[in-house]
């Protein structure tokens, strides 16, 4: 069970602040799936990113099956069971696929299980095994093999940034699908961060985030008609005409 | 059999760890011939007056091997060889070159290798040479190695240069001149540790229409360690030339990069770029979300970048 409490995150000196977050709660029970959605720029990721302890919250807690994890560092943490696919993967000269799978694995995978993890996600895996993730390989690409390096291990709590992202609309069936078994899989519970309504169906509840704050949360089929009905009344958000002058 | 020192040298230079049962090899420890065989297609005779050997390849045969490693197991030795390596018209060549040296005493031991390789006509030569040091003396251990490399048409070289550990100080100096349609491939990897200090000079003229060189260094500098490279690529004909040097800086590490590209005909086409700069902190921080500490991150990252 993850719990956030009173989370707020400020950048900045003394000169000039900029308040990421304010005060983020909320509890994520195991076996649930999570879609934290919003407007670009709302803080999605760096609600992520203070999960993960990659960035420290400026205020609040954060526990992890009841034990406050806030001043644990990134490695730490991983160790206790927090796993974060990037929205933004980095690429590695001379790092095989294989060996990025087995490292997020915690040893060393046979062969066919790096297969079953690249096939989850769409890619033909002979094909990627032995390859580089370098700049040679495709933003589509990338992404996907990111998401499997998450699949590949056992979690507490898996966060997805914007899985979707950048993967054609022939491969995004097969990771709803993936994404699916994975509900009731490996990992106790999943939090993933999407724009896309197939991927909130899949939720067992949705958070909004929007201008550092939670904004509404509730059950799937409460919020979806009204995300997609009245998202902008929720984010305060609304398209403004743009009349030439 | 050989001792535990020796095999393991050798492991560490020529991924072997006794002599060869195949092929043609020459053995060097200490300063003095250790071992050596030749083969139908391979002759190997050392040199008269001077020392070290002749590498003679026959014309056209086909993918030979040949381990000639050199390994220093005393303090106070230094080695000064002369090795040439003749490789015949349309012949297909894997040469093992590479120098361990274990030093525990307190003088320095040094070894110095001049290579001279003639490549015939449409030959393709892949040499490989790895530099190595341990020992836990205090006497410095020196490699300073000068390469000529002289490719006639169509000759292909590819050179793979590694020196990742242990070596005090080292002075390479690497020259290439290419006729037409030769191809002379570089590929450098370095990393220096401690307080030591590498410079590589690379120069490569290209001579004919239609030779390509590419130079591909990758460093990495720990420590208080020094690396200066000074690549130079030298256009005369039509032809293609390409320098690529990254290097990664690590603690209090120095690192100068002075890249030299000239062309002398206006159908040259020569590319230089550098990169000197920290591990990317993404890099790091993605392998620690996986549950690896700082020190393993950074460690899988420089194992790959050294690839
Ligand atoms: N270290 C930082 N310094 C300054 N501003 C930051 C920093 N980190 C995040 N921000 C800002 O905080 C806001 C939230 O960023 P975040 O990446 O969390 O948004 P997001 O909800 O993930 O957006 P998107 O949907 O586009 O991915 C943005 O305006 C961003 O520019
Ligand atoms: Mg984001």
């Amino acid at each position: 069970m993850l719990e956030l409490k009173h989370v707020s995150f400020q950048v900045g000196d003394a000169h000039a602040q900029a308040e990421i977050l304010r005060d983020v709660s909320f509890t994520l029970k195991d076996g649930k799936f999570f879609v934290i959605t919003g407007p670009n720029g709302g803080g999605k990721s760096t609600l992520a990113r203070l999960i993960m302890g990659i960035e420290k919250p400026t205020a609040g807690q954060i526990l992890l099956n009841g034990r406050d994890v806030t001043d644990l560092d990134v490695t730490e943490r991983a160790r206790c069971g927090i796993g974060y696919a990037f929205q933004q993967p980095p690429r590695f000269k001379g790092l095989t696929v294989r060996r990025l799978l087995s490292l997020a694995h915690g040893s060393d995978l046979p062969e066919d299980a790096c297969c079953a993890y690249l096939t989850n996600v769409g890619l033909c895996s002979r094909d990627y095994l032995n390859r580089e993730v370098d700049a040679s390989l495709s933003g589509g690409e990338v992404k996907r093999i990111e998401i499997a390096t998450l699949m590949a291990r056992d979690l507490e709590v898996a966060i997805f940034d914007e899985p979707e992202a950048g993967i054609d609309l022939w491969s995004f069936s097969m990771l709803v699908q993936s994404f699916k078994n994975l509900s009731r899989g490996r990992h106790k519970s999943v939090i993933l961060i999407s724009h896309q309504e197939r991927i909130m169906q899949l939720a067992d509840e949705i958070l909004v985030v929007a201008d550092g704050q939670v904004r509404a949360r509730g059950s799937r089929d409460e919020m979806l008609p009204r995300l997609l009905g009245q998202f902008e009344e929720d984010c305060g958000f609304r398209a403004k005409e743009v009349t030439a002058q | 059999m050989m001792d535990e020192l020796l095999s393991g040298l050798l492991r560490s230079i020529a991924d072997i760890d006794d002599i060869p049962t195949d092929g043609a090899y020459n053995i060097r420890k200490d300063g003095e011939g250790m071992a050596r065989r030749s083969t139908e297609t391979v002759q190997i005779t050392p040199k008269s007056g001077k020392p070290g050997i002749d590498v003679r390849v026959a014309p056209f045969s086909k993918a030979d091997r040949v381990h000639i490693p050199v390994v220093i197991t005393k303090t106070g030795v230094n080695d000064l060889v002369y090795n040439d390596f003749y490789i015949g018209e349309g012949a297909d060549v894997e040469i093992v070159a590479g120098c361990g040296i274990h030093n525990s005493g307190c003088e320095a031991s040094e070894h110095d290798g001049i290579h001279r390789f003639f490549v015939g006509k449409g030959a393709h030569v892949r040499y490989v040479e790895k530099h190595y040091g341990e020992g836990d003396g205090t006497g410095e251990r020196i490699l300073n190695p000068t390469t000529e490399v002289h490719l006639s048409e169509d000759a292909v070289c590819e050179m793979e240069m590694v020196q990742i550990k242990g070596v005090d100080s080292t002075l390479r100096e690497t020259t290439a001149d290419l006729e037409a349609g030769a191809k002379l491939v570089i590929l450098e990897r370095l990393m220096t540790h401690g307080a030591q200090t590498a410079r590589s000079n690379v120069e490569i003229r290209l001579n004919g229409a239609g030779s390509t060189a590419q130079i591909i260094s990758r460093s990495v500098a720990k420590d208080s360690s020094e690396q200066v490279f000074y690549p130079r690529a030298v256009g005369n004909a039509p032809c293609h030339a390409h320098v690529q040097c990254d290097s990664i800086i690590m603690d209090d590490a120095k690192i100068r990069s002075i890249p030299e590209i000239a062309a002398n005909h206006c159908d040259a086409q020569i590319i230089h770029e550098a990169a000197i700069g920290r591990i990317n902190n993404d890099q790091l921080t993605k392998l620690r979300t996986l549950g690896l500490t700082e020190s393993e991150a950074e460690a899988v990252i420089i194992e790959g970048f050294l690839k």
